[in-house]
């Protein structure tokens, strides 16, 4: 029933390409979605690297954008700054533990809409067994029907942590005790409600 | 001292591989301990490990002289004190350090190539990488170094305690063998 008053509402909307509230799926299959960071070595460059496994939903309508919600969880263990050697150290004990902590995740708590595709995002971020608030701005990157029948929503995210607050303490030098995260998620809608 | 090996004593490269081999394998596990715990900072940070790898590729050639020098050697008689049960495990433990520092130089070969990056030799030469991009290469090589560094150091440990307890307890020839002494006339 609950289906057919949905198809009802869809059709009465019609179908003009505005989108309604949906669940996506974050497009890692298709490796659509980025987990990002950069951190200066010594202050004196930016080093960047990604988290290449890590899977996620959100719930967007773009009628209530406050009611968006987002989950992602990371496996720590993905973790590539196109070095080995480093990628193993980052591994270890003295930064993400990840045999202790496999995995990192972010729960959305509210979705703020700025205006002009912009947004503030605040969440809980677990990484290195330890959960803090934080907050992601967001900008609306572009939504619509793709191609091959599908819908889709994209968004580009950037926060700063500091690394002592995930009681990772390993000394980088002054200059790298920040680490900005850029995420780029790009969702493909699963059940239209 | 003869270069070659005969029946009652070793010759010169025998021992010198040998001893060269022995300090190297118990500064290799010093220094491999030690350099891990060393801050981003520690002007040793970046030395360290390379100093390690390059001894590394250095005793892994070296290595290979050895077995092949070990082959075209007759190898000294065992002392005929010797029960055929100590004859056993200790040729049996030989064959184990050999395997031991072999693996273990492979596994620690296969962390610093896990991307595809050479190995540089103290700046002489590289050797580049050959297996890599394995699924968590670097982590499951870097878990086997790490074992079968343990392993190989505790090993040595057994073979010169076994050693000493030949020299001091049975007072036989064996150890003086690996000193440069001939067998028949142990004293110098």
């Amino acid at each position: 029933m609950k289906k057919l008053i949905a198809l009802g509402f869809t059709a009465l909307l019609g179908f003009s390409g505005a989108l309604h509230a949906a669940e996506y799926k974050i497009d890692t299959a298709g490796a659509h979605a980025f987990v990002q960071f950069k951190i200066k070595h010594l202050g004196y460059s930016w080093l960047y690297g990604r988290f290449n496994d890590f899977e996620g939903r959100f719930n967007y309508d773009p009628a209530k954008p406050e009611a968006s919600t987002v989950n992602v969880t990371i496996k720590t263990a993905s973790i590539d700054s196109n070095h080995a050697e480093r990628d193993k150290h980052l591994r270890g004990k003295d930064f993400l533990a990840v045999d202790k902590y496999p995995t990192a995740t972010f729960k959305s708590t509210s979705f703020k809409a700025l205006g002009d595709g912009k947004a503030e995002l605040i969440g809980t971020l677990t990484l290195h067994g330890v959960s803090k608030p934080v907050t992601i701005a967001v900008t609306e990157i572009g939504g619509g029907k793709d191609p091959w029948g599908g819908v889709r929503q994209g968004f580009h995210g950037t926060t700063e942590i500091a690394l002592k607050d995930f009681g990772i303490d390993y000394d980088l030098g002054p200059a790298s005790q920040i680490v900005e995260l850029t995420l780029d998620i790009e969702g493909i809608a699963q059940t239209m409600m | 001292m003869p270069a070659k090996n005969t029946a009652s004593r070793y010759g010169w490269v025998s021992l010198s591989l040998h001893w060269l081999m022995a300090l190297a394998v118990i500064g290799m596990f010093a220094l491999g301990i030690w350099m891990r715990q060393l801050s981003y900072y520690d002007p040793w940070y970046r030395d360290g490990p390379s100093i390690h790898k390059g001894i590394g590729i250095l005793l892994f050639i070296l290595l290979l002289a050895r077995i092949g020098w070990r082959s075209m050697n007759i190898r000294p008689s065992d002392d005929p004190a010797l029960k055929a049960w100590e004859r056993i495990t200790a040729h049996l433990t030989h064959y184990a350090l050999y395997a031991l520092m072999l693996a273990l130089m492979v596994a620690g070969y296969l962390i610093s190539t896990a991307d595809g990056r050479p190995i540089d030799v103290f700046g002489l030469f590289n050797v580049p990488a050959t297996l890599h991009g394995l699924p968590d290469q670097e982590d499951i090589a870097g878990e086997i170094h790490e074992i079968l560094a343990w392993v190989l150091i505790l090993l040595a440990g057994v073979h010169a305690l076994a050693a000493l307890k030949h020299h001091f307890i049975n007072r036989d020839s064996t150890l003086i063998k690996m000193l440069g002494r001939d067998a028949n006339n142990p004293k110098p």
